[in-house]
Protein backbone atom coordinates (compact mmCIF):
# COMPACT_ATOMS: atom_id res chain seq x y z
CA UNK A 1 0.00 0.00 0.00
CA UNK A 2 1.74 3.28 -0.85
CA UNK A 3 2.70 5.20 1.92
CA UNK A 4 0.86 8.90 2.74
CA UNK A 5 2.24 11.88 2.75
CA UNK A 6 3.04 11.82 6.79
CA UNK A 7 4.96 8.35 6.18
CA UNK A 8 7.24 9.62 4.39
CA UNK A 9 7.96 13.03 5.71
CA UNK A 10 8.66 10.78 9.17
CA UNK A 11 10.60 7.69 6.74
CA UNK A 12 12.94 10.84 5.44
CA UNK A 13 13.40 12.18 8.78
CA UNK A 14 14.74 8.56 9.97
CA UNK A 15 16.79 8.38 6.75
CA UNK A 16 18.34 11.90 7.40
CA UNK A 17 18.84 11.56 11.04
CA UNK A 18 21.04 8.03 10.17
CA UNK A 19 22.50 9.56 7.44
CA UNK A 20 23.53 12.84 8.60
CA UNK A 21 22.78 12.89 11.71
CA UNK A 22 19.99 15.58 12.08
CA UNK A 23 17.56 15.01 15.18
CA UNK A 24 13.87 13.69 13.19
CA UNK A 25 12.31 16.88 14.59
CA UNK A 26 14.05 19.11 12.32
CA UNK A 27 13.27 17.08 8.95
CA UNK A 28 10.31 19.43 8.16
CA UNK A 29 8.64 19.92 4.52
CA UNK A 30 10.21 23.41 4.20
CA UNK A 31 13.50 22.50 5.10
CA UNK A 32 16.51 22.58 2.36
CA UNK A 33 18.58 19.29 2.00
CA UNK A 34 21.73 21.45 1.46
CA UNK A 35 21.14 24.73 3.30
CA UNK A 36 19.37 23.47 6.73
CA UNK A 37 20.12 19.83 7.35
CA UNK A 38 23.41 19.60 6.48
CA UNK A 39 23.09 17.12 3.50
CA UNK A 40 25.96 17.35 1.03
CA UNK A 41 25.33 16.69 -2.38
CA UNK A 42 26.77 12.74 -1.41
CA UNK A 43 25.01 12.67 1.36
CA UNK A 44 22.03 13.19 -0.96
CA UNK A 45 22.51 10.00 -3.20
CA UNK A 46 22.42 8.40 0.52
CA UNK A 47 19.35 9.45 1.19
CA UNK A 48 17.93 9.00 -2.46
CA UNK A 49 18.72 5.31 -2.20
CA UNK A 50 17.37 4.82 1.15
CA UNK A 51 14.30 6.06 0.00
CA UNK A 52 14.07 4.41 -2.81
CA UNK A 53 14.53 1.24 -0.89
CA UNK A 54 11.97 1.98 1.78
CA UNK A 55 9.11 4.08 -0.74
CA UNK A 56 9.45 1.19 -3.42
CA UNK A 57 10.42 4.15 -5.71
CA UNK A 58 12.85 4.97 -9.06
CA UNK A 59 14.91 8.71 -8.30
CA UNK A 60 17.17 9.13 -11.42
CA UNK A 61 20.54 11.06 -11.12
CA UNK A 62 18.61 14.07 -13.03
CA UNK A 63 15.75 14.12 -10.93
CA UNK A 64 17.72 14.23 -7.55
CA UNK A 65 18.84 17.73 -8.33
CA UNK A 66 15.19 19.02 -8.47
CA UNK A 67 14.93 17.80 -4.71
CA UNK A 68 15.67 20.51 -2.68
CA UNK A 69 13.53 20.33 0.11
CA UNK A 70 12.10 17.67 2.26
CA UNK A 71 8.47 18.86 0.48
CA UNK A 72 9.91 18.14 -2.84
CA UNK A 73 11.22 14.81 -2.20
CA UNK A 74 7.87 13.94 0.17
CA UNK A 75 5.70 15.05 -2.85
CA UNK A 76 8.46 13.15 -5.72
CA UNK A 77 8.07 9.98 -3.92
CA UNK A 78 4.15 9.92 -3.54
CA UNK A 79 4.00 10.47 -7.19
CA UNK A 80 6.36 8.22 -8.24
CA UNK A 81 6.04 5.18 -5.44
CA UNK A 82 5.09 1.63 -6.89
CA UNK B 1 45.64 -32.14 -39.51
CA UNK B 2 48.44 -31.60 -37.67
CA UNK B 3 48.90 -32.54 -34.12
CA UNK B 4 49.98 -28.55 -32.23
CA UNK B 5 51.55 -28.69 -29.11
CA UNK B 6 49.45 -27.21 -26.29
CA UNK B 7 51.01 -24.41 -24.10
CA UNK B 8 51.87 -25.22 -20.72
CA UNK B 9 51.02 -23.09 -17.65
CA UNK B 10 50.94 -22.79 -13.95
CA UNK B 11 48.06 -24.60 -11.81
CA UNK B 12 47.79 -21.03 -10.16
CA UNK B 13 48.83 -17.34 -9.91
CA UNK B 14 49.96 -15.33 -7.15
CA UNK B 15 50.78 -11.58 -6.75
CA UNK B 16 54.72 -12.19 -6.02
CA UNK B 17 55.71 -8.50 -5.17
CA UNK B 18 54.44 -4.53 -4.87
CA UNK B 19 56.16 -1.42 -5.28
CA UNK B 20 55.41 2.31 -5.45
CA UNK B 21 56.19 5.62 -6.63
CA UNK B 22 54.87 8.44 -5.59
CA UNK B 23 56.07 12.28 -7.26
CA UNK B 24 58.52 14.32 -4.75
CA UNK B 25 55.98 17.14 -5.25
CA UNK B 26 53.65 16.90 -2.37
CA UNK B 27 50.41 19.52 -3.03
CA UNK B 28 48.61 20.55 -0.45
CA UNK B 29 44.79 22.05 -0.83
CA UNK B 30 45.86 25.22 -0.19
CA UNK B 31 47.87 24.76 -3.54
CA UNK B 32 44.42 24.23 -5.69
CA UNK B 33 42.50 26.93 -3.88
CA UNK B 34 44.32 29.42 -5.82
CA UNK B 35 42.47 28.54 -8.63
CA UNK B 36 39.28 27.31 -7.46
CA UNK B 37 36.41 29.19 -4.64
CA UNK B 38 36.37 26.47 -2.09
CA UNK B 39 38.30 25.82 1.18
CA UNK B 40 40.34 23.56 2.73
CA UNK B 41 37.49 22.00 4.81
CA UNK B 42 34.79 21.64 2.25
CA UNK B 43 37.68 19.65 0.08
CA UNK B 44 38.30 17.48 2.84
CA UNK B 45 34.71 16.89 3.76
CA UNK B 46 33.70 16.30 0.15
CA UNK B 47 36.41 14.08 -0.77
CA UNK B 48 38.67 13.01 2.55
CA UNK B 49 41.99 14.34 0.75
CA UNK B 50 44.41 16.75 1.93
CA UNK B 51 47.48 15.81 0.00
CA UNK B 52 48.38 15.00 -3.41
CA UNK B 53 51.36 14.35 -5.34
CA UNK B 54 52.05 16.25 -8.99
CA UNK B 55 54.88 14.87 -10.99
CA UNK B 56 57.56 17.20 -11.96
CA UNK B 57 58.53 17.07 -15.55
CA UNK B 58 61.35 14.54 -15.04
CA UNK B 59 58.73 12.29 -13.47
CA UNK B 60 57.34 11.17 -16.56
CA UNK B 61 54.85 7.74 -17.20
CA UNK B 62 57.77 6.21 -17.82
CA UNK B 63 60.82 7.09 -15.02
CA UNK B 64 58.03 6.78 -12.10
CA UNK B 65 56.79 3.01 -13.94
CA UNK B 66 60.62 2.41 -14.06
CA UNK B 67 61.00 2.74 -10.49
CA UNK B 68 57.61 1.64 -9.08
CA UNK B 69 58.23 -2.04 -11.37
CA UNK B 70 61.96 -1.78 -9.92
CA UNK B 71 60.68 -1.80 -6.02
CA UNK B 72 58.27 -4.35 -6.80
CA UNK B 73 60.69 -6.92 -8.89
CA UNK B 74 63.12 -6.59 -6.62
CA UNK B 75 60.19 -7.53 -3.80
CA UNK B 76 59.33 -10.56 -5.47
CA UNK B 77 63.15 -11.76 -5.22
CA UNK B 78 63.34 -11.78 -9.29
CA UNK B 79 65.55 -10.54 -11.62
CA UNK B 80 64.78 -8.51 -14.18
CA UNK B 81 65.43 -10.35 -16.75
CA UNK B 82 63.31 -13.15 -15.41
CA UNK B 83 59.99 -10.57 -16.33
CA UNK B 84 58.80 -12.18 -19.72
CA UNK B 85 55.69 -9.95 -19.91
CA UNK B 86 55.08 -5.78 -19.05
CA UNK B 87 51.43 -4.77 -19.07
CA UNK B 88 50.89 -0.85 -18.59
CA UNK B 89 47.54 0.36 -17.26
CA UNK B 90 47.11 3.90 -17.62
CA UNK B 91 45.09 6.93 -19.71
CA UNK B 92 47.39 9.67 -19.05
CA UNK B 93 50.70 8.85 -21.26
CA UNK B 94 50.34 11.30 -23.90
CA UNK B 95 52.28 9.79 -26.56
CA UNK B 96 50.05 6.48 -28.41
CA UNK B 97 52.57 4.73 -30.30
CA UNK B 98 54.84 3.03 -29.56
CA UNK B 99 52.87 2.11 -26.16
CA UNK B 100 55.05 2.81 -23.04
CA UNK B 101 54.97 -0.20 -21.62
CA UNK B 102 58.05 -1.51 -24.79
CA UNK B 103 60.28 1.38 -23.63
CA UNK B 104 59.68 0.77 -19.56
CA UNK B 105 60.53 -2.87 -20.16
CA UNK B 106 63.59 -1.72 -21.88
CA UNK B 107 65.13 0.04 -19.26
CA UNK B 108 63.96 -1.91 -16.24
CA UNK B 109 66.46 -4.46 -18.13
CA UNK B 110 63.98 -7.21 -18.98
CA UNK B 111 65.22 -7.84 -22.24
CA UNK B 112 63.01 -8.65 -24.74
CA UNK B 113 59.52 -9.42 -22.87
CA UNK B 114 55.64 -9.03 -24.54
CA UNK B 115 54.96 -5.40 -23.35
CA UNK B 116 52.06 -3.37 -24.06
CA UNK B 117 49.77 -1.09 -22.76
CA UNK B 118 45.60 -1.36 -21.54
CA UNK B 119 43.48 1.66 -21.41
CA UNK B 120 40.81 0.37 -18.78
CA UNK B 121 40.90 3.71 -16.77
CA UNK B 122 40.75 3.47 -12.84
CA UNK B 123 39.96 -0.39 -12.96
CA UNK B 124 43.05 -0.83 -15.20
CA UNK B 125 44.88 -2.12 -12.74
CA UNK B 126 42.35 -5.08 -12.01
CA UNK B 127 42.02 -5.22 -15.75
CA UNK B 128 46.10 -5.94 -16.07
CA UNK B 129 46.21 -8.56 -13.05
CA UNK B 130 43.68 -10.69 -14.85
CA UNK B 131 45.39 -10.43 -17.79
CA UNK B 132 48.46 -11.50 -16.53
CA UNK B 133 46.93 -14.25 -14.53
CA UNK B 134 45.60 -15.42 -17.78
CA UNK B 135 48.49 -15.55 -19.24
CA UNK B 136 50.47 -17.19 -16.19
CA UNK B 137 47.61 -20.68 -16.23
CA UNK B 138 47.62 -19.95 -20.25
CA UNK B 139 51.18 -20.34 -20.42
CA UNK B 140 52.49 -17.81 -22.31
CA UNK B 141 54.06 -16.00 -19.21
CA UNK B 142 55.65 -16.70 -16.27
CA UNK B 143 56.51 -13.54 -14.26
CA UNK B 144 54.27 -10.61 -15.16
CA UNK B 145 54.86 -7.22 -14.56
CA UNK B 146 51.50 -5.08 -14.09
CA UNK B 147 51.68 -1.68 -13.61
CA UNK B 148 49.36 1.23 -13.39
CA UNK B 149 50.41 4.72 -13.75
CA UNK B 150 49.02 8.29 -14.27
CA UNK B 151 50.29 11.34 -14.56
CA UNK B 152 46.18 12.83 -14.09
CA UNK B 153 47.68 16.84 -12.89
CA UNK B 154 48.47 16.51 -16.69
CA UNK B 155 44.45 16.00 -17.52
CA UNK B 156 43.28 17.84 -14.62
CA UNK B 157 41.01 21.16 -14.97
CA UNK B 158 42.53 23.82 -12.10
CA UNK B 159 39.29 26.22 -12.91
CA UNK B 160 36.58 22.90 -12.10
CA UNK B 161 35.86 23.02 -8.48
CA UNK B 162 34.42 19.59 -8.39
CA UNK B 163 37.18 17.77 -9.90
CA UNK B 164 40.27 20.18 -9.08
CA UNK B 165 41.78 18.60 -6.04
CA UNK B 166 40.69 15.21 -7.03
CA UNK B 167 43.34 13.37 -8.95
CA UNK B 168 47.13 13.21 -8.31
CA UNK B 169 50.09 10.91 -9.86
CA UNK B 170 51.67 8.36 -9.37
CA UNK B 171 52.64 4.37 -10.14
CA UNK B 172 51.75 1.36 -8.45
CA UNK B 173 53.19 -2.21 -9.78
CA UNK B 174 52.77 -6.03 -9.08
CA UNK B 175 54.72 -8.58 -10.03
CA UNK B 176 52.64 -11.93 -10.89
CA UNK B 177 54.14 -15.30 -10.95
CA UNK B 178 53.02 -18.68 -11.07
CA UNK B 179 51.61 -20.38 -7.49
CA UNK B 180 50.71 -23.93 -6.27
CA UNK B 181 47.32 -22.85 -4.73
CA UNK B 182 44.98 -20.19 -5.48
CA UNK B 183 46.37 -17.12 -4.68
CA UNK B 184 43.88 -14.63 -7.29
CA UNK B 185 40.24 -15.51 -6.78
CA UNK B 186 38.23 -15.56 -10.04
CA UNK B 187 37.95 -11.66 -11.49
CA UNK B 188 33.90 -10.11 -11.32
CA UNK B 189 34.35 -7.13 -14.01
CA UNK B 190 32.51 -5.72 -16.76
CA UNK B 191 31.66 -2.42 -18.39
CA UNK B 192 28.89 -0.18 -18.30
CA UNK B 193 28.83 2.05 -21.52
CA UNK B 194 25.47 3.38 -21.78
CA UNK B 195 27.46 5.49 -18.90
CA UNK B 196 30.44 5.88 -20.94
CA UNK B 197 29.69 10.35 -20.29
CA UNK B 198 29.30 9.68 -16.57
CA UNK B 199 33.23 10.08 -16.72
CA UNK B 200 35.23 11.48 -19.43
CA UNK B 201 37.71 13.53 -21.36
CA UNK B 202 35.92 16.73 -21.99
CA UNK B 203 36.88 16.63 -25.69
CA UNK B 204 39.38 14.36 -28.36
CA UNK B 205 42.64 15.19 -29.22
CA UNK B 206 41.96 15.77 -32.18
CA UNK B 207 39.42 18.71 -31.34
CA UNK B 208 42.49 20.51 -29.40
CA UNK B 209 44.39 19.89 -32.34
CA UNK B 210 41.78 22.05 -34.38
CA UNK B 211 40.87 24.79 -31.90
CA UNK B 212 37.78 23.67 -30.58
CA UNK B 213 37.80 24.10 -27.45
CA UNK B 214 40.82 26.01 -26.89
CA UNK B 215 41.11 24.36 -23.64
CA UNK B 216 43.51 21.66 -23.18
CA UNK B 217 41.34 18.45 -22.43
CA UNK B 218 40.52 17.11 -18.96
CA UNK B 219 38.84 14.92 -16.80
CA UNK B 220 35.04 15.72 -16.19
CA UNK B 221 32.33 13.50 -14.13
CA UNK B 222 29.18 13.46 -12.97
CA UNK B 223 29.76 13.62 -9.27
CA UNK B 224 26.16 12.47 -7.96
CA UNK B 225 25.88 9.85 -10.32
CA UNK B 226 29.49 8.33 -10.24
CA UNK B 227 28.90 8.68 -6.14
CA UNK B 228 25.57 6.49 -6.33
CA UNK B 229 27.08 3.96 -8.86
CA UNK B 230 30.42 3.79 -7.14
CA UNK B 231 29.09 3.33 -3.70
CA UNK B 232 25.49 0.96 -4.52
CA UNK B 233 27.13 -1.02 -7.27
CA UNK B 234 30.34 -1.37 -6.98
CA UNK B 235 29.37 -2.84 -3.47
CA UNK B 236 27.48 -5.51 -5.62
CA UNK B 237 30.14 -6.34 -7.51
CA UNK B 238 32.52 -6.44 -4.51
CA UNK B 239 30.49 -8.79 -2.81
CA UNK B 240 30.17 -10.94 -6.16
CA UNK B 241 33.87 -11.47 -5.83
CA UNK B 242 34.25 -12.37 -2.28
CA UNK B 243 31.21 -14.58 -2.92
CA UNK B 244 33.26 -15.88 -6.09
CA UNK B 245 36.56 -16.56 -4.25
CA UNK B 246 34.65 -18.05 -1.37
CA UNK B 247 35.57 -15.90 1.37
CA UNK B 248 33.63 -14.97 4.04
CA UNK B 249 33.34 -11.23 5.92
CA UNK B 250 35.48 -13.00 9.02
CA UNK B 251 38.12 -14.33 6.26
CA UNK B 252 38.87 -11.21 4.69
CA UNK B 253 41.70 -9.18 5.79
CA UNK B 254 42.04 -6.28 4.03
CA UNK B 255 39.49 -3.95 1.79
CA UNK B 256 41.74 -1.95 -0.90
CA UNK B 257 39.31 -0.21 -3.30
CA UNK B 258 40.36 2.10 -6.07
CA UNK B 259 41.09 5.54 -3.83
CA UNK B 260 38.68 7.68 -5.75
CA UNK B 261 37.28 9.28 -3.13
CA UNK B 262 37.33 8.49 1.08
CA UNK B 263 33.01 9.29 0.88
CA UNK B 264 33.14 5.95 -1.51
CA UNK B 265 35.24 4.22 0.39
CA UNK B 266 33.27 4.96 3.88
CA UNK B 267 30.45 4.55 2.08
CA UNK B 268 31.04 1.20 0.62
CA UNK B 269 32.47 0.16 3.49
CA UNK B 270 29.30 0.48 5.40
CA UNK B 271 27.35 -0.89 2.58
CA UNK B 272 29.20 -4.35 2.27
CA UNK B 273 28.87 -4.25 6.15
CA UNK B 274 32.51 -5.04 6.74
CA UNK B 275 33.66 -5.89 10.05
CA UNK B 276 35.37 -3.76 12.26
CA UNK B 277 38.72 -6.36 11.79
CA UNK B 278 39.29 -5.71 7.96
CA UNK B 279 42.01 -3.32 6.99
CA UNK B 280 40.49 -0.14 4.75
CA UNK B 281 42.91 1.38 2.31
CA UNK B 282 42.61 5.04 2.46
CA UNK B 283 45.68 6.65 0.70
CA UNK B 284 43.32 8.58 -0.78
CA UNK B 285 43.91 10.83 1.98
CA UNK B 286 47.37 11.87 1.20
CA UNK B 287 47.62 10.58 -1.98
CA UNK B 288 44.54 11.79 -4.31
CA UNK B 289 42.73 9.89 -6.62
CA UNK B 290 45.92 8.51 -8.90
CA UNK B 291 43.32 6.46 -11.34
CA UNK B 292 44.94 2.87 -12.07
CA UNK B 293 47.52 3.42 -9.70
CA UNK B 294 45.95 3.71 -6.49
CA UNK B 295 45.19 -0.14 -5.74
CA UNK B 296 48.84 -1.30 -6.15
CA UNK B 297 50.08 2.53 -4.18
CA UNK B 298 47.57 1.80 -1.35
CA UNK B 299 48.42 -1.91 -1.19
CA UNK B 300 52.44 -0.91 -1.07
CA UNK B 301 51.90 1.59 1.74
CA UNK B 302 50.02 -1.01 3.59
CA UNK B 303 52.43 -3.57 3.12
CA UNK B 304 55.22 -0.86 3.92
CA UNK B 305 53.56 0.55 6.92
CA UNK B 306 52.98 -2.88 8.68
CA UNK B 307 48.88 -1.95 8.34
CA UNK B 308 48.69 -5.40 5.98
CA UNK B 309 51.11 -8.20 6.47
CA UNK B 310 52.08 -10.72 3.67
CA UNK B 311 49.54 -13.99 3.56
CA UNK B 312 46.89 -11.36 3.89
CA UNK B 313 43.55 -11.92 2.09
CA UNK B 314 42.38 -8.91 0.62
CA UNK B 315 39.72 -7.86 -2.20
CA UNK B 316 40.51 -5.46 -4.31
CA UNK B 317 38.12 -3.45 -6.67
CA UNK B 318 38.61 -0.80 -8.91
CA UNK B 319 36.20 1.30 -10.91
CA UNK B 320 35.69 4.35 -13.11
CA UNK B 321 35.38 5.43 -16.71
CA UNK B 322 33.57 3.47 -19.04
CA UNK B 323 32.00 2.96 -17.05
CA UNK B 324 34.24 -0.49 -15.75
CA UNK B 325 35.12 -2.29 -13.28
CA UNK B 326 37.25 -5.49 -11.85
CA UNK B 327 37.16 -6.57 -8.34
CA UNK B 328 38.69 -9.84 -7.18
CA UNK B 329 40.39 -11.59 -3.82
CA UNK B 330 44.29 -11.85 -3.58
CA UNK B 331 46.67 -13.27 -0.95
CA UNK B 332 49.49 -10.46 -0.36
CA UNK B 333 52.57 -10.39 -1.20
Amino acid sequence: MAATQEEIVAGLAEIVNEIAGIPVEDVQLDKSFTDDLDVDSLSMVEVVVAAEERFDVKIPDDDVKELKTVGDAASYIAKHQG
Amino acid sequence: MSKINPSKGAPYARIMGVGGYRPTRVVPNEVILQTIDSSDEWIRSRSGIATRHWASPEETVAAMSIEAAGKAIADAGLRPEQIDTVIVATVSHFKQTPAIATEIADKLGAGTPAAFDISAGCAGFGYGLTLAKGLIVEGSAEHVVVIGVERLSDLTDLHDRATAFLFGDGAGAVVVGPANEPMIGPTVWGSEGDKAETIRQTEPWTAYRDGTPEKFPAIAQEGQAVFRWAVFEMAKVAQRALDAAGIGPDDLDVFIPHQANMRIIDSMVKTLKLPESVTVARDVETTGNTSAASIPLAMERLLATGKAKSGDTALVIGFGAGLVYAATVVTLP
